[in-house]
C-alpha cells in the first residue's frame, strides 16, 4: 500500500497562475536544499569513482576529492584479477560465483514464496494467520541468535566450505519476507477471481497455475530483486558460515581486499574493487528502483 | 463467503500441504535453533577444548554484566544508536518535507538519495573508512578537509578514533544509508493523507505553517511510530558497517562485533550465544508490541 501512495504524486503546479513572491522564494529554498543534499549523498560514490581512475599508485588522502590528472584505468583489471598484488584473492572469480549462488537462492526464494503467499492470502487453513505472524517474527531475528548452532551444524555435517550453505540458508532466512511480499500482493486480488473459478469446478491449485500466476510477474521481480540484493550484500552468514573463508563470497572477498594481507595498502585498488562489487546492485537499483523501493517498504510491514 | 477459513478439512488441507515445507524450516531454523541458542548460552562451553559441556544456568549472563568489554560495547551500541535514530529521522523527514508537495525532478532527486540502499557496506567501508579520516589541516582527506574548504575548519575531528566519539562518528555512515528510507516512508505518510483535510484547513483561513503543524504532522504519528522502530531494530543489529570501515577495533566495538569477536577469535560458544540471546531479548522487545500493532491495524481496515 506504501509503495503505490508513492507513485501517486501531486501535481506540482495545480493552476497555472503567476508565483507570488512568497511562493517564489520557497520553490528556490527547496530546490537548493535539494541539491545540498543531492551532494552530500552522492559525495561517497563520488570519491570511489575519481579515485579507481587514478591507476594504482597514485591515489592518496590528501586530493581524495581532485579528479584524476588524466583517465587511468589500470586499477580495474588488477582489482578483477588479483593480479600481482593480491595473489590470493580474485575478485573476478568471486564475483562469478556469488553472482551464480545468489542467482540460485533467489529463484528459489521467489517460487516458494509464491506458494506460500497464495496459501496465506486465498486458501487458509485453520491457524493460518497465526502461523503467518509467527514467520513474520523470523524475518526481524537478529540472526546471531541461530548462528551458533547453525555453524555447529554445517561444521559437523562437512559442508562448511560449501557455497551451497549460503543458498540454503538465503533461502530459508528468506521465507518470511518473501511470503510476505506475495501474500501482500496477492491479498490485492480479488477474492471474486478465485470464487468463478470455484464455481467452474477449477482445483485450487489450477486456480493458482492459470489465475493468480499470470498475475504475479510484479511480485516475482520484487522478491527476485529483494533476495538478490540482500544476498548479493549478505555479509553475517557468510562470514559465520564459511568460517571466514576469503574466497568464498563476495562480501569476504572484499573484506580481505579491503583490509588487505599484504603490508602495503594500494588505496587505488580498494576504491576500485569497493566499485566492481557495488556494480551489480547499483545496476539493478538504477533499472528497476521502483521495484526494490517496493521489497524495502515490505520490509517495514507497510508495503 | 467461500475465501472464509472453511472448517472443512478436505478444503483446507492442500494449502497446509503446500506450506508444510516452510513451517518446517521456520520452525527448525528459526525457532529450533534459537532455543538451541539458548541452551548453549546455558552451558560452560567457553573454549573449543570443552568437549562435553555442563549445564551452568544464567552464569553466562551474570558474567557479560560484569565483563568490561560487553559493556562498553552496549555503551557503544547505545551511543550509536542514539544519534542514528535522531539523525535519520531528522534527515529524512526534512528531505521527505522537501518534496511532498511534488516538484520537478521528484523522481531524479528520490533515486538518488535511496541508492545507499543498494550497497553493502562491507564495499563502502572503503571510501567511509577515508572519509571519517582522522588526520587534519594540511593531512586532512576526509570530511576534515571539507570542512576546512567550507571554513568550518574548527570542526575537524578524529571522528572514529576519538575517544569518546566514536560510536557518534560511525552513526554518519549509518545515517547516510537510510535517510532514504526514512524518506520513504514520510513520503508515503504524507501522499496518504487525503487532500480534503489541506483544502478544508486552507478555506477555514489557516496559514501554511498552521495546516503542517496542527493538520498534516498529527497525521504521520504512525508513520512516525514505524519509523523509530525500523530504525530501533536496524541499529540494535549493526554489523556490516562497523567491520567494514574500522575492523573489529576495541573503540568502535558494538554487541553485534563482539559477539562475533567472542565465537570467533576466542572460540567462546557460550559467551557468544549469550549475547546473541541478548541481542534478540532486546529486538523483540521492539518488534512483538510492532507487530501486534501491524496486526491489529490490518484487522481494522479489513
Amino acid at each position: 500500500m506504501t509503495a503505490e501512495l508513492l507513485e501517486k504524486k501531486p501535481n506540482p503546479i495545480a493552476n497555472k497562475r503567476k508565483r507570488s513572491g512568497k511562493e517564489q522564494f520557497w520553490l528556490i529554498f527547496r530546490y537548493t536544499s535539494l541539491t545540498f543534499i543531492w551532494f552530500l549523498i552522492v559525495m561517497p560514490i563520488y570519491v570511489l569513482v575519481v579515485n579507481s581512475l587514478k591507476g594504482v599508485k597514485d591515489v592518496y588522502l590528501v586530493n581524495a576529492f581532485d579528479l584524476p590528472k588524466s583517465l587511468d584505468f589500470s586499477a580495474w583489471p588488477i582489482s578483477w584479477s588479483g593480479g600481482d598484488y593480491f595473489s590470493a584473492f580474485s575478485l573476478g572469480e568471486s564475483m562469478t560465483r556469488t553472482l551464480f549462488f545468489v542467482v540460485q537462492s533467489s529463484l528459489i526464494s521467489a517460487i516458494i514464496g509464491s506458494i506460500n503467499g497464495y496459501v496465506f492470502a486465498k486458501w487458509k487453513f485453520p491457524g493460518s494467520n497465526i502461523v503467518f505472524t509467527l514467520f513474520l517474527f523470523g524475518m526481524f531475528i537478529p540472526y546471531q541468535a541461530v548462528m551458533i548452532p547453525l555453524v555447529q551444524l554445517v561444521t559437523n555435517m562437512g559442508v562448511n566450505k560449501s557455497i551451497y550453505v549460503l543458498v540454503m540458508a538465503h533461502v530459508i532466512y528468506g521465507i518470511p519476507i518473501c511470503t510476505l511480499i506475495f501474500r501482500n500482493y496477492y491479498a490485492s486480488i480479488p477474492d471474486e477471481l478465485i470464487e468463478a473459478g470455484l464455481v467452474d469446478k477449477a482445483s485450487r491449485i489450477r486456480i493458482y497455475r492459470s489465475i493468480i500466476l499470470p498475475l504475479s510477474l510484479p511480485a516475482f521481480v520484487v522478491v527476485l530483486i529483494w533476495q538478490f540484493t540482500s544476498a548479493w550484500n549478505d555479509f553475517l552468514f557468510a562470514i559465520f558460515l564459511t568460517g571466514g573463508s576469503p574466497k568464498l563470497s563476495v562480501a569476504t572477498t572484499t573484506l580481505n581486499f579491503i583490509t588487505g594481507s599484504s603490508n602495503q595498502v594500494f588505496y587505488g585498488l580498494n576504491m576500485t574493487a569497493s566499485l566492481i562489487v557495488s556494480l551489480p546492485t547499483l545496476v539493478v537499483y538504477i533499472f528497476l528502483g521502483r521495484y526494490f523501493l517496493r521489497g524495502l517498504l515490505s520490509g517495514s510491514l507497510k508495503g | 463467503m467461500a475465501l472464509q477459513t472453511s472448517k472443512r478439512f478436505s478444503t483446507w488441507i492442500g494449502g497446509f500441504l503446500l506450506v508444510v515445507p516452510s513451517i518446517a524450516a521456520v520452525t527448525v531454523f528459526v525457532y529450533g535453533m534459537i532455543v538451541w541458542t539458548i541452551k548453549i548460552s546455558m552451558t560452560d562451553r567457553i573454549s573449543a577444548s570443552v568437549k562435553e559441556p555442563k549445564f551452568v544456568g544464567f552464569q553466562n549472563y551474570t558474567n557479560l554484566l560484569s565483563d568490561t568489554r560487553f559493556t562498553h560495547a552496549f555503551e557503544n551500541l547505545v551511543k550509536f544508536t542514539f544519534v542514528f535514530i535522531v539523525g535519520t529521522t531528522i534527515a529524512g523527514f526534512i528531505m521527505a518535507l522537501l518534496l511532498e508537495k511534488g516538484i520537478k525532478g521528484e523522481g531524479f532527486f528520490r533515486s538518488f538519495y535511496l541508492y545507499p540502499l543498494a550497497i553493502s557496506f562491507i564495499a563502502m567501508g572503503t571510501v567511509w573508512n577515508w572519509l571519517l579520516n582522522s588526520n587534519v589541516d594540511a593531512d586532512a582527506g576526509g570530511l576534515n578537509l571539507l570542512l576546512q574548504k567550507v571554513g568550518l575548519g574548527f570542526l575537524q575531528n578524529s571522528w572514529y578514533l576519538s575517544e569518546n566519539g566514536a560510536a557518534y562518528a560511525l552513526a554518519l555512515p549509518a545515517i547516510w544509508q537510510m535517510a532514504g528510507y526514512v524518506l520513504a516512508l514520510f513520503l508515503a505518510g504524507f501522499r496518504g493523507i487525503p487532500d480534503d483535510l489541506r483544502e478544508a484547513a486552507r478555506v477555514d483561513g489557516a496559514s501554511e505553517a498552521k495546516i503542517y503543524r496542527y493538520v498534516l504532522f498529527p497525521q504521520l504519528t504512525p508513520t512516525l511510530f514505524t519509523v523509530l522502530i525500523i530504525l530501533g531494530h536496524v541499529s540494535m543489529k549493526v554489523f556490516d558497517l562497523i567491520i567494514g570501515i574500522n575492523g573489529k577495533s576495541y573503540v568502535t566495538q558494538v554487541v553485534a562485533v563482539y559477539m562475533w569477536e567472542s565465537t570467533f577469535d576466542q572460540r567462546n560458544y557460550a559467551k557468544g550465544t549469550a549475547i546473541a540471546v541478548v541481542l534478540l531479548l532486546l529486538i523483540a522487545l521492539i518488534i512483538i508490541p510492532y507487530l501486534r500493532w501491524v496486526i491489529k491495524q490490518e484487522n481494522e481496515n479489513r
